[in-house]
């Protein structure tokens, strides 16, 4: 026994020695270099609350590779006639999305569901991405956009060619991932890199929460009304003030149509139970990012508070969390509903829309 | 040369480490596991299967389940000679999720004769901390502070038929139990079993949830009665510990 692990020890020895030998491939990135690290910075309210932010190892978070994904997000290059960016659709105004129930593509085709915000998404613990959840991570989210036909209609060989035949793009991918050799592997890391730094947590009512800040009385009572089960019952989905993302990241069916035209996560899983079913938004900067819902149906703050308290319509997949949707929802008073959207009002973080480092640097 | 010195390194520990269990076939510590398993009655639910049964309760009621979550906490095995191991840590069971089935404590544990299992249902009142456990804050896990904080122990949501033959919506949520305003009342279940089993390399430990349990023993639950806004029931909060205490059970022990 002690023979044959003395064996096996100098056999896996040997193997490493002969492994280092090897010569590198120059298509490999240049492994001598090292981008910058750049660590996310973690608010105060995550840092007591909240698990570390989820980077993958194989995408680092790095000064160079922040700023290639930047000007990436900012840059229509990526889409099919040179026209639209990511930030067409994802406005750093609207909390990095847009006004339009659904936004126009390059070949001016409507979409089919709401643009979503782009905010603390290193935090979503689940890595389910999109409002069907179909993409796992940030990096893969990135890279659907680019060749959606109704969106910026592109090739990912055309994008890429683009980017390598610009006169800046090699050196910054160089710069951030140590060859100039760009893939759309590497171009969709570099967004998820500038994603990832789009974190929001500044709003009144983290002030309140960190001693920092005050709320009105509307404000707080509003707060109760969404902590009360027999009232908003909002907590189930939408988290609490020890859960500050103001989402569960999971999916639910909120009672919007009595016949499912849309599958959300039934799409994905092919599981009849989970048809209709789409992910719960974060309430943060509510303020930016009208119209809502995942079809964008609702206008206002106002319309979404009616549709809990007077809209709700059974189907065969509705959440039982909206348990009232026998009489149409929980009837909240007009009192309360004013209440409460004003402690939602509270989730808004100006300095988030306003943060020199998310707008278009080009 | 770095390299070399380094896997000489790695070379002579490995070596080295071959002396450890010489003439002794039996090891010292084995790894435990901890496998949670529900069932209806005789009917296994798994996360693969429980959106899609209808189960009748001990009411008379036909209950669907969506959801299920629930939460275990202070695992412990008694030894023979009177000493207690403790793992360290809790687990968020999810059906949704199954990975979240099983509890893999980072502690090994000795071989040898064991007498019991113990183990919390929810958190004892020293554990339920308001927002301590950052990623159950993260799994929206929490219990509102109005209610006297700390997390949920269990959260199952689904339908039901109700006396008119209706599709109704049930919230059968657990946690600390409010009395009246700023008054709470610790709702959390210890149990433990007598179990003599002896450890003798790797073992995985069955916890088994009989969820009808929950409907039947001793308070027979008819949800026409008691579906919904349960949290902030007193009465109801303190009924499911009392039907919780038979729900849970030492299944399979396998090694």
């Amino acid at each position: 026994m002690k023979l044959f692990r003395v064996f096996f020890g100098i056999l896996a020895m040997s193997l490493f020695i002969a492994c280092s030998s090897s010569d590198p491939d120059p298509a490999d990135p240049n492994e001598d270099y090292i981008p910058t690290p750049k660590p996310l910075t973690v608010p105060p309210i995550f840092d007591r609350l909240l698990p570390p932010p989820i980077v993958p190892a194989d995408n680092p978070q790095t000064v160079e590779g922040v700023a290639l994904g930047r000007k990436l997000f900012f840059d229509p290059i990526l889409s099919g006639d040179g026209t639209q960016a990511c930030a067409s659709c994802h406005q750093p105004a609207n909390s990095f999305t847009d006004t339009d129930r659904f936004s126009i593509g390059i070949d001016g085709l409507e979409g089919t569901r709401n643009s979503m915000p782009i905010f603390n998404t290193a935090w979503n613990t689940k890595n389910k991405f999109f409002w069907d959840g179909r993409a796992s991570s940030l990096e893969a989210q990135a890279l659907e956009p680019v060749t959606n036909p109704i969106e910026m209609h592109n090739t990912w060989q055309n994008a890429v060619s683009s980017l390598q035949s610009d006169a800046e793009y090699p050196e910054l991918f160089n710069k951030a991932f140590g060859t100039g050799n760009i893939t759309k592997e590497l171009t969709a890391k570099a967004i998820a890199q500038f994603e990832r730094t789009l974190i929001s947590a500044n709003s009144p009512f983290d002030k309140y929460l960190l001693g920092e800040g005050s709320l009105t009385p509307q404000e707080l009572n509003g707060f109760q009304i969404f902590m009360d089960e027999s009232r908003g019952d909002c907590f189930h989905c939408h988290g609490n003030e020890n859960s500050p993302l103001w989402t569960d990241n999971i999916f639910h069916n909120n009672g919007l149509d009595a016949i499912i035209t849309d599958k959300g996560l039934g799409n994905v899983t092919g599981d009849p139970n989970h048809d209709g079913l789409f992910k719960s938004p974060s309430l943060r900067n509510l303020a930016y990012t009208a119209p809502y819902m995942h079809d964008g149906r609702f206008a206002t703050l106002d319309e979404v508070i009616n549709h809990y308290s007077e809209g709700l319509v059974y189907s065969r997949t509705i959440d039982p969390l909206m348990k009232a949707v026998s009489r149409g929802g929980v009837h909240l008073t007009e009192s309360d509903k004013a209440d409460l959207k004003a402690f939602l009002l509270s989730l808004s973080d100006p300095s988030f829309i306003s943060n020199p480092d998310f707008q278009d640097p080009n | 040369m770095k390299k070399i010195v380094f896997l000489l390194a790695i070379a002579f520990a490995a070596i080295g480490c071959s002396n450890d269990d010489d003439g002794n076939n039996i090891p010292v510590t084995a790894a435990v596991s901890f496998n949670f398993t529900q069932n209806w009655g005789v009917t296994e639910i798994t996360p693969s299967n429980y959106t899609s049964g209808v189960y009748e309760n001990a009411a008379g009621n036909y209950v669907s389940i969506d959801r299920l979550r629930y939460l275990i906490s202070r695992v412990e095995l008694h030894k023979a000679d009177g000493t207690t191991v403790s793992f360290d840590g809790y687990q968020l069971i999810d059906l949704a999720d199954a990975g979240s089935l099983s509890f893999n404590p980072s502690e090994s544990v000795a071989t040898g004769d064991y007498t019991g299992i113990s183990f919390v249902y929810g958190f004892n009142e020293e554990d339920n901390v308001n927002g301590a456990y950052p990623d159950l804050n993260a799994a929206d896990w929490n219990w509102p502070t109005m209610l006297g904080g700390g997390y949920h122990f269990m959260q199952m949501d689904g339908n039901f038929d109700d006396s008119n033959g209706t599709s109704q919506p049930y919230n059968f949520h657990n946690g600390t139990a409010r009395v009246s305003e700023g008054v709470f009342e610790q709702n959390f279940i210890s149990f433990d079993f007598d179990q003599n089993f002896t450890i003798s390399g790797d073992v995985t430990i069955e916890i088994a949830m009989d969820i009808s349990e929950w409907y039947k023993n001793p308070l027979t639950w008819d949800l026409n009665d008691r579906s919904v806004n349960l949290m902030m029931n007193y009465l109801a909060q303190k009924d499911m510990q009392r039907n919780g205490a038979t729900v849970f059970s030492i299944g399979a022990i396998t090694q």
